[in-house]
């Protein structure tokens, strides 16, 4: 018995309790994945969710739709085949920090570039959680991780920046303290056409909030609540002090075509062309 | 006036070398082509990368009625020299009994047995089109010797050119063969 | 006189390996262009379109043949092209393919190595990586072709075998064969067998996509089907969900490799020329073959009773026509264009350690002649 809106229905039954920690987003994340399903009325035929490589890469095991757990960091060029060869599809693309940006971050520019009619949902943890808290290339400068331990001598970088400037149609940030915001703009990435991408700042208290003096899950919540503000007040902010937050909600939105409308047009040439 | 041409034969192996953008390649090409009317085995290999930009350039055809095994040529029959430095590589082999073809505007002064300079360049330039001077020489050799028969030429040369390109390139293939009726022979 | 074969006509080893794909059903191409490959690619965004397929240029090898999988899966026969720089690059979801049992072919134009070397120029020096490039346990079918016609047909015969067995199909051949031009005709529809994947045809509730059948290979549904499916480059059960207990494993490792030795016959492809009486036996492969071929006759014409093997099919290796075909002959000759001796290495495997094995190299970018090999038949 599945509770009307719950999204129960996509979730693999008796493969509970989940291996994710607790205070971990990911959990969080997919119910509110489950639901937009429902609501957007997704068949399991017509869905595919992709993942690579991590912990949020595991949560294709968790789903009843078409599944394709791929290969780290190439979860977008899976994707994009799949996507280009049958466009009637919802491909849906799960990711993690280390997965989408830093070992694949090639093929997350190019797919925003071809604006391929993907959702790529990347939980931004900041480390990588699955081999033990290793820093990735979204963890903040200065910040300590398992192969930091003096301190992250690189910078971050911003992942809705990167996609926005890359060409995606729609980007949007989100964390899982402000669950309506994100679940809103999660559906509204599904129904937009083109590359659309919500990046969900994410706690890792196992890992992150441990080695950076956060040991609860409530203290890792709290701090990304406290980092998180609107695009209005953000964009209000000292230029010095902007490091220290991010903006949360829809950040980029806009109609370009397609890469399989575009190809449509190539067809359409070559159909014409008379020489053999 | 009768012309001498190179007997018939079964097999013939030809080198068409020069200089990268001469349309070497695509003489070969043609070449080839024609042969393939005949219902021929035809392999075409070329010499691939810098030689492309500007470097010695060679493309190579074995015509054959038989299959073809080994794909290079190995005891070429026929070899055409658009370029000093392919003519200065290849000549010694006119001794062993290789046709030579050497363009004449530009390895001038060059006598001897089997070695035919023509003027493939200078032609061209007659002609208003310098780039058409592969074609001259692809004209010359099938009037001189029996490697493909004109006409299948011509076919080929008919189907590879758009309208606006086929005019100036088949007068280039007549001016080959105008040049075999119009020389006096050396050998 | 002009007796016109209409229809041959003069073609690229590189375009013959493009209608091969096409004649076969390919429908989705995607790759990133390399030297002596890149004719594919140029052919493919022509043609593809035309078709109502779809050509793609990828960022980078490794997406190629990510797209060429998720295209597979998709429902398309798929294929990408590259030479070894790229092909080194495409190995990890190459094995995701073995893995996960998607149908997909790559062809490898050889170019010499290693790393950029010599870019331009021939070599055969991939057998190996073609065979043992991706990490773990797994087998793959590899097969070489020598001539334009054998670029066709065997691209026809890598889809077939790759559709048929849920495997990557490997067309491992080389700069010179890709580049030369000869005739050739392109099959009527029908004249060649083309091969389609066998779907499932229980209840889509009952459908597992790694559930084999009696031939070792299970049913293979396409996304937006009645059949919803989960792949997995992990370890897997038959319902494509991560499975790690070591009975499953045990199972999947060993269906993945009897899949193809059960049906070695049919994969591995030799052809023989003039073995029956032979002392000297050639073997060889790819774009070396045709000098073998040429030197052995020469040594005929000289009183050396030769006889060439030629290997259409790389891997699964050819061990029992290289046995018997060995047995009454006093020489083995292995001419390739590589140092190692990446096939005379197998052949020794397959004849014996006391067997002596004369090799002829070549490893700078020249191709062999059949005076190369002449010369090592009459030593």
């Amino acid at each position: 018995m599945v509770v009307a809106g719950s999204g129960l229905q996509y979730l693999k039954k008796g493969i509970t309790p989940h291996m994710w920690c607790p205070g971990c987003g990911n959990g969080i994340v997919l119910a509110m994945i489950f639901r937009v399903f429902e609501k957007l009325d997704y068949r399991m035929e017509e869905t595919v969710v992709v993942t690579g490589i991590g912990c949020w890469g595991k949560a294709d095991d968790y789903v009843v739709t078409n599944g394709f757990h791929g290969t780290h960091g190439r979860a977008l060029a899976f994707a994009t085949g799949i996507k280009a060869f049958n466009p009637r599809l919802h491909v849906v693309v799960l990711m993690g920090d280390g997965d989408c940006i830093t070992i694949g971050g090639n093929h997350f520019i190019h797919a925003a570039r071809r604006n391929i009619d993907l959702t790529a949902i990347i939980v931004n943890n900041f480390n990588y959680g699955m081999t033990g808290g290793q820093v990735s290339g979204t963890t903040p400068s200065g910040m300590y991780t398992s192969t930091t331990v003096y301190m992250n001598p690189e910078r971050d970088v911003d992942i809705c920046a990167l996609a926005a400037v890359a060409g995606a149609n729609y980007v949007a940030r989100g964390t899982p303290y402000h669950g309506f915001e994100l679940e809103t703009n999660m559906e509204e990435a599904l129904t937009k056409k083109g590359f659309s991408v919500v990046e969900v700042v994410s706690p890792c208290p196992t890992h992150y909030g441990k080695n950076n003096a956060m040991r609860t899950p409530v203290e890792m919540l709290k701090w990304i609540k406290g980092k998180a503000m609107t695009k209005a007040e953000y964009d209000s902010l000292d230029p010095s002090i902007t490091g220290e937050y991010f903006p949360i909600g829809k950040l980029v939105d806009r109609d370009a075509p397609d890469f399989n409308t575009r190809y449509d047009e190539i067809r359409g040439r070559a159909m014409k062309d008379r020489t053999p | 006036m009768t012309t001498p041409r190179m007997s018939k034969k079964s097999r013939y192996e030809i080198i068409l070398a020069g200089a990268g953008g001469q349309g070497l390649i695509l003489s070969a090409i043609i070449l080839s082509e024609a042969a393939i009317r005949e219902g021929k085995n035809v392999v075409q290999t070329q010499s691939y990368g810098i030689a492309a930009r500007g470097g010695l350039s060679e493309a190579e055809v074995i015509i054959d009625t038989e299959e073809i095994l080994f794909q290079q040529v190995r005891n070429p029959d026929i070899i055409l020299a658009m370029t000093e430095g392919a003519f200065a590589k290849f000549r010694s082999l006119a001794r062993t009994g290789t046709l030579i073809f050497y363009d004449e505007t530009l390895a001038a002064g060059q006598h001897g047995d089997n070695l035919l300079g023509l003027p493939f360049t200078r032609s061209a330039r007659d002609l208003g089109h310098g780039a058409s001077a592969n074609l001259i020489a692809l004209g010359a050799i099938a009037a001189r010797t029996e490697v493909v028969h004109m006409e299948n030429l011509i076919a080929v040369v008919t189907r590879t050119f758009s309208v606006q390109a086929l005019q100036t390139n088949m007068k280039a293939v007549l001016m080959g063969e105008d040049l075999i009726s119009g020389q006096v022979f050396r050998n | 006189m002009i007796t016109t074969p209409n229809q041959t006509q003069l073609m690229q080893g590189n375009q013959a390996m493009t209608h091969g794909a096409l004649y076969a059903g390919a429908r989705f191409y995607a790759g990133y262009p390399i030297t002596p490959s890149s004719e594919i690619a140029e052919e493919c965004s022509v043609l593809m379109p035309k078709l109502g397929g779809m050509y793609i240029q990828m960022e980078d090898e490794i997406a190629s043949i990510a797209a060429v999988v998720g295209a597979s899966l998709a429902g398309a026969k798929a294929f990408t092209a590259t030479s070894g720089p790229g092909f080194s690059l495409m190995q990890e979801n190459l094995g995701f393919a073995v893995m996960a049992e998607v149908p997909c072919v790559v062809i490898n134009v050889q170019r010499s190595g290693p790393s950029t070397g010599l870019a331009t120029k021939p070599a055969q020096a991939d057998v190996m990586q073609a065979r043992w490039g991706r990490h773990g346990d797994q087998s793959v079918v590899a097969l070489c072709p020598s001539t334009v016609a054998e670029c066709f047909g065997l691209t026809v015969q890598a889809f077939n075998f790759s559709e048929k067995y849920r495997i990557p199909v490997i067309l491992v051949a080389d700069e010179v064969v890709a580049h030369m031009r000869e005739g050739f005709r392109i099959p009527e529809d029908g004249e060649v067998t083309v091969i389609e994947r066998k779907r499932p045809t229980c209840h889509p509730r009952r459908y597992k996509p790694f559930e084999t059948d009696i031939d070792g290979v299970a049913p293979l549904a396409s996304y937006g089907s009645d059949y919803v499916f989960h792949v997995s480059s992990s370890m897997h059960g038959p319902d494509g969900f991560s499975n790690n207990d070591p009975v499953n494993a045990t199972r999947k490792i060993e269906q993945l490799h009897r899949k193809v030795e059960f049906h070695r016959d049919e994969i591995v492809i030799t052809r023989s020329f003039d073995i029956e009486d032979a002392d000297v036996l050639l073997v060889a492969y790819g774009i070396t073959a045709r000098a073998a071929r040429a030197a052995a006759l020469a040594g005929r014409e000289a009183g050396i009773k030769a006889g060439v093997l030629q290997l259409l099919t790389l891997w699964p290796f050819a061990d029992k026509e290289i046995g018997l075909a060995s047995e009454r002959v006093q020489t083995i000759i292995v001419p390739e264009m590589n140092y190692a001796g990446q096939v005379a290495g197998e052949v020794q495997k397959v004849v014996g350690p006391d067997r002596d094995i004369r090799r002829v190299n070549r490893y700078n970018g020249q191709i062999i002649t059949p005076d190369d090999i002449l010369e090592v038949m009459t030593r």
